[in-house]
């Protein structure tokens, strides 16, 4: 298909030789006949878009950021419970981790080693830790990983099965003392979901008030170019040639802001990922008993942005700008024979 | 074939063709009781003093109003019963010349006229020779380029002319086309449309020229105050049978070194068009 025509290809150079400035004028205007590179906000819109966009783009990306660590944490610290067991059963610790890591939900159980206990106790006891030993016994710490399934369960109804679980537990090595992570994480995710569903409804604020923005736009470009559109209804163009005229000037502009606006998110993003990187790295080495935390200075990398998010604003910002013009001119067509 | 029954027109009431409900307005109607036939290839001259309506009688016979009452029909289609999209197609069968030439002031006077093709999705190629062609006609080979604003008053009716005439239109309305030209233009234009006419465009033209109607005789349509006067308005009739075949008996194409004031040269020229079909 990519053949010149032999009728036409050599007749097109010879007439744009002969008309020089043919080129310049009349094949680029004609293809806006109705003015509308000048009657369609060029700046003003555009801009209003971006400023949508740049919140759309934090918006979506906060409530991505929030879905993935209550991801992470869900799977990490769901999975994990702390046992304790009395100074005074030190003795059996090795007999109730035993006991514990025969049961089905459970698949590994590990005594933390009092000297890393110790470690942790430091920073609030200083060096009187060490000898804090002989006065004040320190429990000793047994670390369950559930096997996937009762962390699923854990996670999906916590307090319930928090309480089934330690009953579990308990009747397996009475004595004990039973602490699901899961519980303060599942309000953590609920958190974390109340936070994507907040930022869901930015989105459709964003895209509504883009879409009331695009439309006065049209509606401007409508009135000034009212003329213009009267005679070529009346030279016989259909609605649908006309809205396209419209929409296709009103899809670029918004377009355009889309991708301005996300662009002006990039290094928001990158700013906001690097600090939680760094806070969550000042934080500790990734401590198992802070499991939710430890799986998640990985996600705040700052090469891993939310790239669904950055591409998919620009192309929700051309589809409002065209279908907003396209509903926005039909109407005010339908005033018309 | 164009018909007017029991026509009203009130501007500012809501046009949805006829119907009892529109008789409550405060406004006068601007047309009244308008009925009238124009049959297939005729001609007819649309006179009346400024204000009479005439301008509101061509944007009905263009469908680009809606009559408040009363049916038209233009072209076999029933304007009040049409379809928009129906409408939309009937309009590029129809020619018209605005008393305001109403060109596109964004584009050149080639694109202007080229638009109604363009519309129609002609071929580039096809319409870049007949485009030329019909500027270089109406005087304007050396303007194609430029803009409305760029135009005198009169270059800018010859290009609105020429648009009206572009697409071989089977009804031509034009509204007091020679405003702005001089006798030797409006000669030739009124041999344009005479040419158009004889190959079976069927013509409407509003004008005040007295000199014209000397020219061309033809049915004339009265209008005063948005009635018809006069009953030989009233159903007028072409005062010479149309030619049946479209350039049945056409001249034959003048020389190429023609002069363009020659009388002959719009005949020769447009004996060429086959207009839309009627
Ligand atoms: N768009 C319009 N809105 C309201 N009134 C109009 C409009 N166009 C024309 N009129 C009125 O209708 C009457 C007839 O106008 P018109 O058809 O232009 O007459 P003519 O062409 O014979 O001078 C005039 O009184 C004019 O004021
Ligand atoms: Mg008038």
């Amino acid at each position: 298909m990519r053949d010149p025509d032999p009728v036409t290809a050599p007749a097109a150079p010879a007439a744009r030789r002969a008309t020089p400035w043919r080129r310049r004028r009349g094949p680029r205007r004609s293809r806006d006949p109705l003015g509308l590179r000048r009657a369609l906000a060029d700046r003003l819109l555009p801009g209003l878009v971006a400023a949508m966009a740049l919140l759309a783009t934090l918006a979506a990306a906060g409530g991505d950021a929030a879905a993935g660590l209550a991801a992470r944490w869900q799977a990490g610290a769901a999975a994990a419970v702390t046992v304790q067991l009395p100074p005074a059963r030190a003795d059996a610790a090795e007999t109730v981790r035993a006991a514990l890591a025969a049961l089905p939900d459970v698949a590994a159980a590990r005594v933390v080693d009092p000297a890393r206990l110790q470690a942790l106790l430091r920073p609030w006891l200083g060096e009187a830790a060490a000898g804090m030993q002989t006065v004040l016994p320190l429990p000793v710490l047994i670390e369950l990983h559930l096997t996937p399934e009762a962390a699923a369960r854990l996670a999906r109804a916590p307090a319930a099965e928090a309480a089934a679980l330690a009953e579990r537990l308990g009747t397996a090595a009475p004595g004990i003392e039973v602490e699901a992570h899961g519980l303060w994480v599942a309000r953590l995710a609920r958190l974390a979901a109340a936070v994507r569903g907040v930022a869901l409804a930015v989105l459709a604020l964003v895209a509504g008030v883009a879409a009331a923005a695009v439309g006065v736009a049209v509606r401007a470009g409508l009135a000034a170019r009212r003329d213009s559109v009267l005679v070529v209804h009346g030279l016989g163009a259909g609605d649908g040639w006309i809205a396209a005229q419209f929409a296709r000037r009103a899809a670029r502009l918004a377009a355009a802001g889309g991708l301005l606006g996300a662009a002006a998110a990039v290094p928001v993003l990158m700013l906001l990922r690097g600090l939680g990187a760094s806070l969550l790295a000042a934080d500790g080495d990734g401590d198992a008993a802070v499991p939710g935390l430890a799986a998640a200075p990985g996600m705040l990398a700052v090469a891993d942005l939310p790239w669904l998010p950055l591409l998919a604003v620009p192309a929700l910002a051309w589809a409002i700008g065209w279908t907003t013009a396209q509903i926005t001119v039909r109407r005010w067509l339908r005033t018309l024979p | 074939m164009l018909r007017f029954t029991g026509v009203g027109l009130r501007y500012g009431a809501p046009a949805r063709g006829s119907g009892p409900g529109f008789a409550g307005g405060a406004a006068p109607e601007t047309l009244r009781d308008l009925t009238f036939t124009l049959s297939e290839g005729s001609f007819t001259w649309l006179l009346g003093p400024s204000g009479a309506g005439k301008t509101s009688v061509l944007r009905l016979m263009q469908c680009v109003l809606r009559p408040t009452r009363g049916e038209v029909e233009v072209l076999g289609v029933a304007v009040s019963r049409a379809r928009r999209r129906d409408l939309a197609l009937l309009r590029r069968r129809i020619g018209a010349v605005h008393q305001d030439f109403r060109l596109l002031p964004h584009l050149s006077a080639f694109d202007n006229v080229a638009l109604p093709l363009r519309l129609a999705g002609r071929s580039e190629s096809v319409l870049r020779a007949e485009v030329a062609e019909l500027l270089a006609w109406v005087g304007l080979a050396g303007k194609q380029h430029a803009l409305p604003a760029e135009l005198s008053g009169g270059e800018q009716q010859r290009v609105a002319i020429a648009r009206a005439v572009i697409a071989r239109p089977a009804l031509l309305v034009a509204d007091e086309p020679t405003g702005n030209l001089d006798a030797a233009q409006a000669r030739r234009l009124l041999a344009l449309l005479i040419e158009l006419n004889r190959i079976g465009t069927t013509v409407v033209v509003a004008t005040h020229n007295e000199e014209l109607l000397l020219r061309h005789p033809a049915p004339v349509l009265r209008l005063e105050a948005g009635r018809l006067v006069g009953a030989a308005g009233a159903e007028p009739r072409p005062a010479e049978a149309p030619g049946g075949e479209p350039g049945r008996d056409a001249p034959a194409p003048a020389p190429a070194g023609a002069p363009p004031d020659d009388a002959r040269a719009p005949a020769a020229r447009v004996s060429g068009f086959r207009h839309a079909g009627a």
